[in-house]
């Protein structure tokens, strides 16, 4: 905080200049704007959705083009692709957080335009709020959402014992571990019972034990409440453990390459018991075949490059 | 066997704790030491430099000269009324110029760092408007307000809006977008992100400019009334000054610095209520341990 301080000492004024907007933004045709549909999962529908950025040299990027996707509602689908491919770039558009460029989003049929009501978003980077207590974390969704505190404190009590964190409710995020901050932010993220699931990368930060944990538990919660998820996922295992269906996306600018439909009975249990099973290793074998390529030309892409 | 295992680390916990204990007690009592030190050393080397005349007391004051004006102060007055009096003025005019620029410094520097347009325009003005000696404003507030309060308060005010309010701008600016995002997705207004977010963010850099923005506050209020007031701890300065009277300078001076010193003890206190959630700076932690 040193740095702070110095800056009230000094006050030197910050750069007032503007910094244009990255995005392009190519679309501004008729949209319905966004409702609320029926409370069970809905049906994800990507159709050709395409993404350009402005780089800062003032090029347009593509960082995704042409994706067609069905995420059936209720399904789990995890998407899979070498790094920069685009696929948290994918998920922003779903979320609506930023307009595709071109191509449309729809969330149980309804086009998606700006941020939708009953979707939830567990980011790749930790973005819990470091001022806000674990249980004020837990409870901003629904308090946001205009649930009175008395009833949100403890539906986010519960939702705090059924991630295992009963006892941490008074911490600040930056006093609990790694997996726990993992764990606080899946609850703040299933609280809304969402018809939409959107995770990125959620748990590659963990290490092989306490992922193991978390993805049962995922299963489990998700097993409650049946949003349909898009689970984005660098490790294979996790990636054919946990869904129905593997999206595997090609290099930089990413697009759909393969789908696998994963025909593992459900409920699964314990992910780390059916890791062993002969029809899980042939799937996560043909998965790999398919993802080697892209990751070995995204690799020798960006090596060129550089 | 298993009572010693169980008991052995127990101790040594206990010992750690301790000797962590001694050794922050150790420290704390050197600092103080150290501090006594300097003024010591400061104090009763300016006193003899005076005494024996190297330093001549006419222009330079004598600590001991100091006290005796301080004590005077207090108990006889000064030429404008009571001592009270005088400070009460001073620091009711530092308080409400803190006050309104603080306000105005958070509200403006939150308004301007999230929107870009609003930025864009003003930017040049308060480039312009920065660049200002102040002391020329306070003269300028002097001769169109005239000797009262009011021009004090605002040149205090003044002061307290630039540290106030590049510090809100720069705090605004470096919200982190995953939260906006984040709080965005659960639901959020613009007034939503605000208040979930953007003020909570920007917070931590509020409060680290009102150390420096109470200072700023006291001079602000002291110059405009060495410029021209009726009452006032400036106006006793101004005063002392013109009849050769160091003494009364510096013991103004002290009086000022004590009050400074009690605002940064509050502002700390509040820094602590408000920025509970912050994780320890590293120092603190290994003082800890
Ligand atoms: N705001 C932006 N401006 C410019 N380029 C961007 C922006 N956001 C993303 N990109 C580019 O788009 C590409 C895809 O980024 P994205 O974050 O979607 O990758 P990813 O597939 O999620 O990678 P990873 O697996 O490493 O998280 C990258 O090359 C990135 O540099
Ligand atoms: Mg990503």
């Amino acid at each position: 905080m040193g740095q702070k301080r110095d800056s009230g000492l000094v006050p030197q004024p910050p750069s007032l200049c503007s910094q244009d907007d990255r995005e392009v933004n190519a679309m501004a045709d008729t949209r319905i704007p966004p409702t609320e549909v029926g409370a069970a999962a809905a049906r994800i529908e990507l159709v050709g959705l395409t993404k350009r950025f402005i780089t800062p040299k003032g090029d347009p990027f593509t960082a995704i083009s042409d994706v067609t996707l069905t995420v059936e509602p209720g399904q789990f689908c995890a998407i899979v692709g070498p790094t920069g491919c685009g696929k948290s770039t994918t998920l922003a558009q779903v979320s609506g957080l930023e307009q595709p460029s071109a191509g449309t989003v729809r969330v149980g049929g309804q086009l998606v335009q700006g941020v939708t009501r009953g979707v939830s978003y567990m980011f790749q980077a930790d973005s819990l709020f470091p001022w806000k207590t674990v249980l004020q974390n837990v409870m901003t969704g629904p308090v946001l959402t205009g649930t009175p505190k008395r009833q949100a404190t403890p539906l986010a009590l519960d939702w705090l014992r059924r991630v295992g964190l009963s006892g941490f409710e008074d911490r600040y995020p930056h006093q609990l571990s790694g997996g726990m901050r993992k764990r606080v932010a899946m609850a703040a993220a299933l609280i809304n019972e969402p018809r939409i699931l959107l995770m990125d990368e959620p748990f590659g930060a963990l290490d092989v034990q306490t992922k193991a944990i978390m993805q049962t538990e995922l299963l489990q919660l998700w097993e409650q409440l049946r949003p349909s998820v898009l689970f984005i996922t660098h490790d294979l295992d996790e990636a054919v453990a946990l869904s129905d269906r593997v999206v595997i996306m090609t290099s930089s600018p990413g697009t759909v390459k393969d789908v696998f439909d994963i025909d593992l009975p459900r409920p699964r249990g314990d992910v780390q018991d059916i890791r062993h099973e002969p029809h899980f290793q042939e799937l996560q074998g043909r998965i790999w075949s398919s993802l080697k390529d892209e990751v070995d030309r995204a690799y020798r892409q960006t090596a060129a490059a550089a | 066997m298993t009572a010693a295992s169980a008991t052995l680390p127990l101790d040594r916990d206990v010992d750690l704790a301790a000797n962590a204990r001694r050794a922050r007690a150790r420290n704390r009592t050197w600092v103080w030491v150290g501090r006594v030190l300097v003024a010591v050393l400061f104090i009763g080397g300016w006193q003899l430099l005076t005494s024996i005349g190297v330093l001549d007391k006419f222009f330079y004051g004598q600590p001991s000269a100091v006290w005796n004006s301080l004590v005077s102060l207090f108990t006889v007055g000064t030429a404008f009324g009571s001592i009270w009096l005088n400070l009460g003025i001073t620091v009711q005019e530092a308080l409400e110029g803190f006050v309104f620029g603080t306000i105005a410094g958070v509200v403006i520097g939150i308004l301007l760092g999230s929107n870009r347009y609003l930025s864009n325009v003003f930017s040049p003005y308060i480039k312009v408007l920065n660049s200002i000696p102040r002391i020329v404003l306070g003269s300028i507030f002097i001769v169109a307000f005239g000797l009262g309060v009011g021009p004090k308060i605002l040149l205090a005010a003044v002061l307290v809006f630039f540290a106030v309010f590049f510090n809100a701008f720069q705090g605004v600016r470096e919200v982190d977008q995953n939260l906006v995002a984040n709080v965005r997705v659960l639901g959020a207004s613009s007034f939503g992100v605000a208040r979930h977010v953007t003020i909570p963010s920007a917070m931590t850099w509020i409060i680290a400019s009102l150390h420096t923005a109470f200072g700023f506050a006291i001079i602000g209020a002291l110059v405009a009334e060495v410029l021209g007031a009726q009452l006032g701890i400036g106006l006793i300065i101004s005063q002392a000054q013109g009849q050769f009277d160091p003494d009364t300078v510096f013991a103004c001076m002290v009086i000022m610095a004590v009050v400074t010193l009690g605002a940064e003890y509050l502002i700390t206190l509040l820094e602590r209520a408000l920025l509970k959630w912050r994780p320890p700076v590293r120092s603190d932690t290994q003082q800890a341990i």
